[in-house]
């Protein structure tokens, strides 16, 4: 395995020299998200190859994996000893790795009630702009000898580093869920989303479309049962395969070929007067909107800051808008430092994430 | 700039009493709560709003004065120790909270108010701000951000970087920066997290976003007793195991028994080699689930004794005993020394061993008091600073334990912070790149290397001196440096 560090190594060495841009892939399941990598003679460097568990622990909730370890092999590994990843990653397709992962930052449905990706990150290896082999964080829970490298790693699109290795957190599955579906007005769903989000009730996932609120209950049975009754609602049948809709954008909201928005604000923002359909998930705190081509980037940026966060043209469809939120000229000169201090010659997958990273 | 003139400037704008130079003025700041390295400041300055604060760095960074921020001053790894020829910035005045939002569960805060006091605040909602560092009536929120401070709950419930949302952050040329935002994540890369734990190197933190988590309606918690450590590892392993993630569970060696029964009564087993303190928190239906099989777990991993907290005041009591390891350290013996490490729990059981032989060889008593949950270790080495040379001993015998912590698999601090104290451990936990990359990360916030140097980062210099490092991955560190 060490051999395909090495190559790797070589390969942004290489790639330094000639100041040539690397477009990092695993799978490609997430190929569509980010800005298009910008720059001359720009070659691929494909990650799968460097895969598998390193140390998995069921006791210690601890796993450590290679950056190409599949997605789903990682989960089923996991689901053995009744575990999982608990930010339940969208994977997007088959392929999809747990470098992509990380690096994508992306968190599914239990997001609101468990925590993102970069929670549960403890530790990673990985390769700089320079091919230098580093490790930060490790596979204990609580670590705080040294910058925070791990999580600044997380979601970074791979602009600041080849992600090798990964050490995560990982829970027991619950003993039980519940779906329970309850008929309301977004208005009305909003705020009880936050309402019971405020009680210590089992609410391990919300989502919110067409007049629908539907919510998952996780833990034991008899709190499970108790908060149905508190609650009311019907419950759902097929509950699995609906989350998993949600999570793999397969659910009918998400029609394939459209501009796909990602509005990540406070949670009570009441509901939005932006053009197009809506889906709410995270307790209100995440809304997705489906727009036509004509829907002007600056309007819906402006709606998310309002609220106090950021728009994300997630899946561009037809629209030709930069991917990602801007970020202010204070901000986005610490972000440029540090690209020149992990990435100096600019090489790494250059604009996938900003122009100027 | 010469002291007086910078007191002067600075005079221009903050009233007299928050620009201290006096040598009686300075004194009550010269350590924070590692109390064994003392520095007197050349000025405190002790600000009142955001603006201020802005105006004190631009006049800093001119000069080329360091900055040395602190909070309540409880930190444990001398993160606050001042800077002989810099300014201590005291956040202390900045104490207001902003605002609590019960439906958004979010509270606004400034970085001087103390932790309990935001649980305080939003208790009326049925709310808590979930880390609890057992200083938290203490400690300020800021002093949190700066060491990503844990407590006894956070194998549930998370570390200060899981529990807050947004930040705001003068850097040391004076500039502001929002960090973080009112929704559960924020465009461009995780600088929320790379400030969480920075230990005032990067920035100063003015305001800050924590979420609020909605208060159990209920805990009870087992108390079960061990006579063999190794038994009472396996229990926690076997709780993990089972499903359970308990909202805290705790262990205690039989010198920290001992040592706290005699002061608070708590009922601990005096035969046992280790208790364990384990907790279940929820709904009434989950939390007698939960303490069912928790109970039983103990049983078959061969409690001596077992017994469950039957009401809120048996609960305190129970954990008033864990609570009070420090002060009971305090009382049976003229000084005690923390340790911070943290390890794969499976490990557990070699490094008590470890630290056992260590404290024959060193015929130093050590107690040991365990986050078990999340394997962060705190031994308590039990030493007179009137002796002589009895610090230095303890201090070599605290650095013995931190590397026998990096060779299983852990890490040399899990919730204290490097400050000054674990300079020379950073060099054998890290090698010289990932060094430089810190060093990097610093400088992309604060150029000029004025905020709180010295701390947090040894320099590549200091660890080739230091001598204790070890071949990593069969690589010599520090190529580029001479040796002698």
């Amino acid at each position: 395995m060490q051999n395909i560090i090495d190559q790797f190594a070589d390969t942004i060495r290489i790639a330094a020299e000639r100041k040539a841009p690397l477009h990092i892939c695993g799978g490609g399941s997430k190929e569509f998200y980010g800005n298009r990598i910008v720059g001359q003679n720009i070659s691929m460097l494909d990650v799968t190859a460097y895969s598998g568990i390193v140390a998995y622990e069921p006791t210690e909730l601890v796993v450590t994996a290679r950056t190409g370890t599949r997605l789903a092999d990682l989960e089923a590994q996991l689901h053995k000893h009744r575990q999982m990843l608990a930010f339940e990653p969208p994977h997007f397709g088959a392929a999809a790795t747990l470098g992509g992962c990380i690096a994508a930052g992306l968190s599914g449905p239990r997001r609101a009630s468990v925590g993102a990706v970069r929670d549960f990150v403890l530790g990673v290896r990985m390769l700089d702009g320079r091919g230098d082999d580093l490790r930060f964080g490790g596979q204990v829970m609580k670590n705080v000898a040294g910058y925070d490298i791990s999580r600044l790693m997380t979601g970074s699109m791979g602009t600041l580093g080849l992600l090798l290795e990964i050490s995560l957190k990982v829970l027991p599955l619950p003993p039980m869920e519940m779906t329970l579906s309850l008929q309301m007005k977004q208005a009305v769903a909003i705020e009880k989303m936050n309402l019971w989000a405020g009680k210590p009730l089992p609410i391990s996932a919300t989502c919110f479309c067409n007049d629908a609120l539907t919510l998952r209950l996780s833990g034991a049975e008899a709190a499970v049962h108790a908060a149905h009754m508190k609650l009311g609602g019907e419950e759902v049948a097929e509950a699995a395969a609906f989350w998993q809709s949600v999570r793999e954008q397969t659910h009918l909201f998400f029609q394939p070929g459209k501009s796909l928005w990602r509005l990540s604000m406070k949670s009570t923002t009441p509901p939005l007067s932006l053009p197009g359909q809506q889906l709410i998930e995270w307790g209100g705190a995440l809304r997705w909107l489906i727009s036509d081509a004509a829907m002007d980037a600056e309007t819906v940026r402006a709606a998310a800051k309002t609220a106090g966060g950021h728009a994300t043209l997630f899946r561009s469809g037809e629209s030709s808008a930069a991917a990602f939120h801007p970020l202010t000229a204070e901000m986005m000169s610490i972000h440029r430092r540090l690209k020149e201090k992990f990435d100096p010659m600019g090489i790494l997958n250059p604009g996938r994430m900003y122009p100027e990273l | 700039m010469h002291p007086l003139e910078l007191v002067k400037n600075l005079r221009t704008f903050l009233p007299p009493e928050a620009v201290l130079y006096e040598s009686e003025d300075l004194k009550p700041y010269e350590c924070d709560g590692l109390s064994a390295y003392r520095q007197m400041p050349m000025i405190v300055v002790l600000p009142q709003s955001e603006a201020e604060v802005i105006r004190i760095l631009r006049i800093c960074h001119m000069s080329e004065t360091p900055v040395v921020a602190r909070g309540a001053g409880t930190g444990l790894s001398g993160g606050a120790l001042p800077h002989a020829a810099g300014v201590l910035l005291s956040l202390a005045k900045l104490k207001r909270i902003l605002e609590v939002d019960p439906l958004a569960r979010t509270a606004r805060v400034q970085p001087g108010v103390r932790n309990l006091a935001i649980s305080e605040a939003a208790a009326p909602y049925g709310l808590y701000y979930a880390p609890d560092p057992s200083s938290q009536i203490a400690c300020s929120i800021g002093g949190n951000v700066a060491e990503n401070s844990g407590g006894v709950h956070c194998l549930k419930y998370g570390l200060t970087v899981h529990n807050i949302l947004q930040l705001r952050v003068v850097t040391m040329a004076g500039e502001s920066l929002e960090i973080g935002g009112a929704g559960l994540d924020a465009p461009g890369y995780d600088l929320l997290a790379l400030m969480t734990g920075s230990e005032g190197m990067l920035g100063i933190v003015t305001e800050i976003m924590v979420k609020l988590t909605p208060s159990a309606e209920k805990a009870q918690v087992v108390m079960a007793a061990f006579d063999d450590i190794r038994k009472a590892g396996d229990a926690v392993a076997n709780v993990i195991s089972a499903g359970i993630i308990p909202a805290g569970m705790e262990m205690m060696d039989k010198v920290a028994t001992h040592a706290v029964e005699e002061y608070i009564h708590a009922g601990y087993n005096l035969e046992a080699a280790a208790i364990l303190l384990c907790e279940a928190d929820g709904t009434a239906e989950e939390v007698a689930d939960e303490i069912r099989h928790i109970d039983e777990i103990m049983r078959q991993s061969g409690a001596i004794e077992i017994r469950t907290s039957r009401d809120e005041t048996e609960r305190l009591r129970f954990w008033a005993g864990r609570k009070a390891a420090f002060p009971a350290a305090g009382r049976v013996s003229p000084d005690y020394y923390c340790m911070d490490g943290t390890i794969p729990r499976k490990n557990l059981a070699r490094v008590l061993d470890g630290i056992e032989r260590l404290s024959a060889e060193y015929g130093l008593r050590c107690m040991n008091v365990f986050h078990a949950g999340d394997g962060n270790l705190h031994p308590l080495i039990l030493y007179d600073a009137n002796r002589p040379g009895e610090l230095e001993k303890t201090e070599e015998f605290g650095a013995k334990i931190l590397e026998m912590c990096i060779a299983a698999g852990g890490t040399i601090t899990g919730e204290h912070g490097v400050g000054i104290e674990k300079l020379n451990q950073m060099c054998s936990q890290f090698g010289s790149r990932e060094l430089k990359i810190f060093h990097a990360v610093k400088m992309a916030f604060d150029p000029a290397g004025l905020l709180n140097p010295g701390k947090a980062v040894p320099t590549l210099r200091r660890c080739a001196e230091h001598g204790a490092m070890h071949v990593h991955r069969g690589e010599e560190k520090f190529p580029e440096l001479p040796r002698f």
